[in-house]
């Protein structure tokens, strides 16, 4: 049940009052909010915090969305509108977190922050570049409104993924498949999935599923044409898990010019 | 009191003999028997007292008219139900009196009106919007004429099943902390003589008039703010309510109560978790067993011919973490057969000894009968299929019909046995099924005329990792974290037809992603399931090609049934936050 604003008025001031952790440096309460950690965040953060792939790595010394302990507090509490951060009990599985323990988990991001990788050390102008020229990026994805439709939009993935992600899907982009539209009541994403479909005047669909259900399929092709088939009215129906897009070895996209594309994505996610 | 009465009429003389003649033409089709005399008729549902005294007197003549003119053309009072009733509720296949269909389990409609041939014809008749949000996993029941369901957040309500227009509504007022697990769910009600049965996230149990919703009498069964609390729909036997309470993440101690459903006193109670003195006590290590979990969060059958309920149990607390409670922990992740008088337990069978991956074994028990042998059967979470005497409780077979790395071997008794490197550790690694198990809460279905045991199933593996928690009341108590293993993407969903005889899985159909929906079987030749895109499926219970399908609109968790009135049958499913029926054109 949504609270009175005033309620949540008060709250909201009692917590902003507490700047500092009061756990801070606390390393009992550190080893505490690492189980904490593990039970409520680590899903999309990863067991050690630094992303699982779905959430951003929160062991970078410079987040997007909270610095200070008390803002950390309130991320938590009361999660971050139009991304998948959830407010604190809000998941279904009862009360949430106490204070307390709000506050070991701060104590424990802290205490990994300290193992952080530097920030990237790539050539964010030259990742533009490349994105937007020879790396080819931009046929497929989107960047601030600018690019193609037929992978996932990268506005804001440098700010939600990690580093080491952001790599392992340019070199390894099937072992991981993008998430596509997430339905309110579904428990599963849409992911990128590759669909061969033949209809039954014999023409040959390739794409990325948008969705699919048992009986129907709405995918785009390279020409970003949306097509919505029933998938009885079809001669074949083929999905693969082996992604749409190429595999880019060292040959064609060396380790340094990849770090300037990730650089750049970061960029552009920290905004 | 708590109850936002919207649907009934409010003004003092606003219409009486118009209500009175919508009651009745609204309930039409039922059997005329039940009417004694004109006075009875004046004492039902929507002719409430207050306002037939504030009536003016020529009204109350043409009042008088009318009502005599509709009850002889259209009678409408609802007979009680009772126990006998329930325990031949075969005979009458166009109610669904119990939360399974019947005593047994088996979620089977003697209807066939709608069948293989003609299925593909089959429309929406009605859809009901609740208003609420979350997963709906309510099974509606339908008794002569009137569908009586739960929503999120403990609502009730009644509706006319032949047109969806509701009748009453109850919602109950829940505290702001209260402890549900996992979404704010119910699924479902009880019914017997004229009342309702909830049980609500605060762990109260509530009896409810079944013609106005007007609560009878309130009773608290436990504490929520240590973690009690009821989603389960109750069962009904003889003059007893019967109900296990949830809240297997929050370190309770378990239990199933009875109470009478005349006063809502308690009858007796059996504690999952035994105390000091009692058998199975010594399975616990030190005073593990005070917050040793082993919920009964999902609603158990009946044998009449033995007298014994049997209630399935769920995981210990804390859940996915083994080490502070050595021992088998009994009597979680088992079957209990209870005299259904006393509540005093004639055997068990535990299916997963000292859990620590959270496979609950509360999953519907089916009474199955072959080659004359009196069985019991279940769809367990941990992957395997046991069938078991219910007589005795002894083991007949344990199948795996689904993907599970947590077992290579069996014990003595035939019982499947956990590998040591099945637990979870402090660096996580993978075990399947994952935490949500090869089937959860979605009832299954045993068709007697294929022989087939029907179960949504799922094969998903998860990343198990400990994460030693202490114990403080009404706080979550996991002891491990888990999450799906990417790996082991993509995770697959079936409804699987599977043989109890043999343990081998006949046919199965796979879904595009996993389902929570549950299954009906019916004398039509049909099984119906739901899945989590939307879809609402007729399948050919031989082949398990679907015949005809619906998108809701709204993923399925909830259990469908089939009933009639006025002589048509009807197919309903709750999807999203609505009710739907379906029937022929």
């Amino acid at each position: 049940m949504s609270k009175p604003w005033w309620v949540v008025g008060i709250v909201f001031l009692a917590a902003a009052t507490v700047a500092q952790n009061p756990l801070a440096d606390d390393a009992k309460a550190a080893r505490a909010g690492e189980y904490e950690f593990r039970i409520n965040c680590a899903l999309c953060h990863g067991l050690g915090a630094r992303g699982g792939g779905r959430g951003p790595d929160l062991t970078r010394a410079v987040k997007k969305h909270a610095h200070s302990d008390a803002e950390i507090f309130q991320v938590i509490s009361n999660g971050i509108p139009g991304t998948a951060m959830p407010a604190n009990g809000t998941n279904g599985q009862g009360v949430g977190m106490t204070e307390t323990e709000i506050w070991q988990i701060i104590a424990y991001i802290r205490s990994q922050e300290v193992k952080a990788a530097a920030n990237p050390s790539g050539d964010a102008a030259h990742g533009k570049e490349l994105f937007y020229g020879d790396a080819t990026c931009s046929m497929c994805h989107m960047i601030e409104g600018k690019g193609g439709r037929m992978g996932p939009d990268l506005t804001s993935v440098g700010g939600s993924r990690t580093r080491e992600a952001l790599i392992e899907s340019v070199r390894n982009p099937s072992r991981r498949l993008a998430w596509g539209l997430t339905e309110s009541t579904k428990e599963f994403p849409q992911e990128y999935e590759s669909v061969t479909a033949v209809t039954a005047d014999g023409k040959q669909i390739k794409g990325v599923t948008l969705n699919e259900d048992s009986f129907t399929v709405q995918l785009m092709d390279s020409g970003e044409h949306v097509y919505l088939l029933e998938k009885n009215s079809l001669k074949s129906f083929q999905k693969s898990r082996e992604s749409a897009m190429p595999k880019y070895e060292t040959e064609s996209l060396s380790d340094k010019e990849l770090e300037d594309i990730v650089a750049f994505l970061i960029g552009v996610g920290a905004k | 009191m708590s109850k936002p009465r919207q649907y009934a009429p409010t003004t003092k003389n606003a219409g009486v003999a118009e209500i009175a003649c919508f009651s009745t033409s609204d309930a039409r089709g039922v059997k005329a028997l039940y009417i004694r005399s004109t006075f009875a008729a004046l004492k039902g549902p929507l002719f409430h007292k207050r306002r037939f005294i504030h009536a003016r007197t020529s009204t109350l003549k043409s009042v008088a008219a009318t009502v005599f003119a509709c009850l002889v053309i259209i009678p409408f009072a609802t007979a009680q139900v009772t126990f006998e009733r329930l325990v031949n509720s075969s005979k009458e296949p166009q109610n669904w009196m119990t939360y399974s269909g019947d005593y047994s389990g088996r979620r089977f409609s003697g209807l066939d009106q709608i069948n293989t041939k003609n299925v593909g014809s089959m429309a929406a008749k009605w859809v009901y919007q609740t208003g609420a949000t979350g997963k709906m996993e309510t099974t509606p029941l339908v008794v002569d004429g009137i569908l009586y369901a739960t929503a999120q957040d403990d609502r009730a309500f009644a509706l006319d099943a032949r047109t969806g227009r509701p009748i009453w509504m109850y919602q109950r007022q829940l505290p702001g902390d209260i402890r549900p697990c996992c979404g704010r769910v119910n699924r479902g009600m009880a019914i017997l003589g004229d009342k309702v049965f909830l049980g609500t996230l605060d762990a109260h149990l509530i009896a409810l008039d079944a013609k106005t919703g007007n609560v009878v009498w309130d009773i608290a069964a436990a504490d929520y703010r240590a973690g009690y609390s009821f989603t389960v729909a109750p069962l009904a036997v003889k003059n007893l309510i019967v109900i296990g309470v949830s809240g297997g993440e929050y370190g309770i101690r378990g239990f199933i109560d009875s109470y009478e459903a005349d006063t809502g006193r308690r009858k007796w109670r059996f504690y999952t978790v035994p105390g000091p003195g009692e058998p199975g006590h010594e399975s616990w290590e030190g005073d593990s067993w005070k917050v040793g979990g082993a919920p009964a969060w999902n609603t158990g059958t009946y044998d009449a011919a033995t007298n014994q309920i049997f209630w399935p149990t769920g995981n210990p607390s804390p859940s996915n973490r083994g080490a502070g409670r050595a021992g088998d922990n009994l009597y979680s992740n088992s079957l209990l057969a209870l005299n259904a008088d006393t509540g005093k337990l004639n055997w068990y069978f535990q299916f997963t000894k000292h859990d620590e991956h959270d496979w609950d074994a509360t999953q519907v028990p089916v009474l199955v009968d072959s080659s004359g042998k009196k069985l019991i059967a279940q769809a367990n979470r941990n992957g395997f299929f046991y069938v078991l005497d219910r007589v005795t409780g002894k083991l007949v077979s344990a199948t795996e019909y689904g993907k599970q790395t947590w077992s290579g071997t069996k014990d003595a008794e035939g019982r499947p046995a956990a590998k040591k490197e099945a637990s979870p550790t402090l660096e996580g690694h993978t075990v399947c099924p994952g935490a949500l198990g090869t089937t959860n809460f979605m009832p299954p279905t045993y068709d007697p005329q294929t022989g087939l045991f029907y179960v949504t199933a799922r094969d998903q593996c998860d990343i198990f990792s400990t994460a030693p928690q202490p114990y403080e009341a009404g706080h979550a108590y996991y002891g491990s974290a888990y999450f799906p293993s990417e790996e082991a993407r993509p995770y697959l969903g079936f409804l699987k037809a599977i043989d109890p005889a043999s343990g081998e899985i006949k046919q199965k159909f796979q879904h595009t992603t996993p389902t929570w929906s549950g299954t009906l079987s019916t004398a039509g030749g049909l099984v119906f399931s739901g899945d989590a895109e939307g879809n609402f499926i007729a399948f050919d219970a031989t082949s398990l090609k679907p015949l005809w399908h619906f998108q809701t609109g709204g993923a399925v968790y909830a259990g469908p049934i089939a009933f009639a009135v006025d002589g048509k049958e009807y197919v309903a499913i709750a999807a999203g936050s609505a009710i739907y029926a379906f029937g022929l054109p």
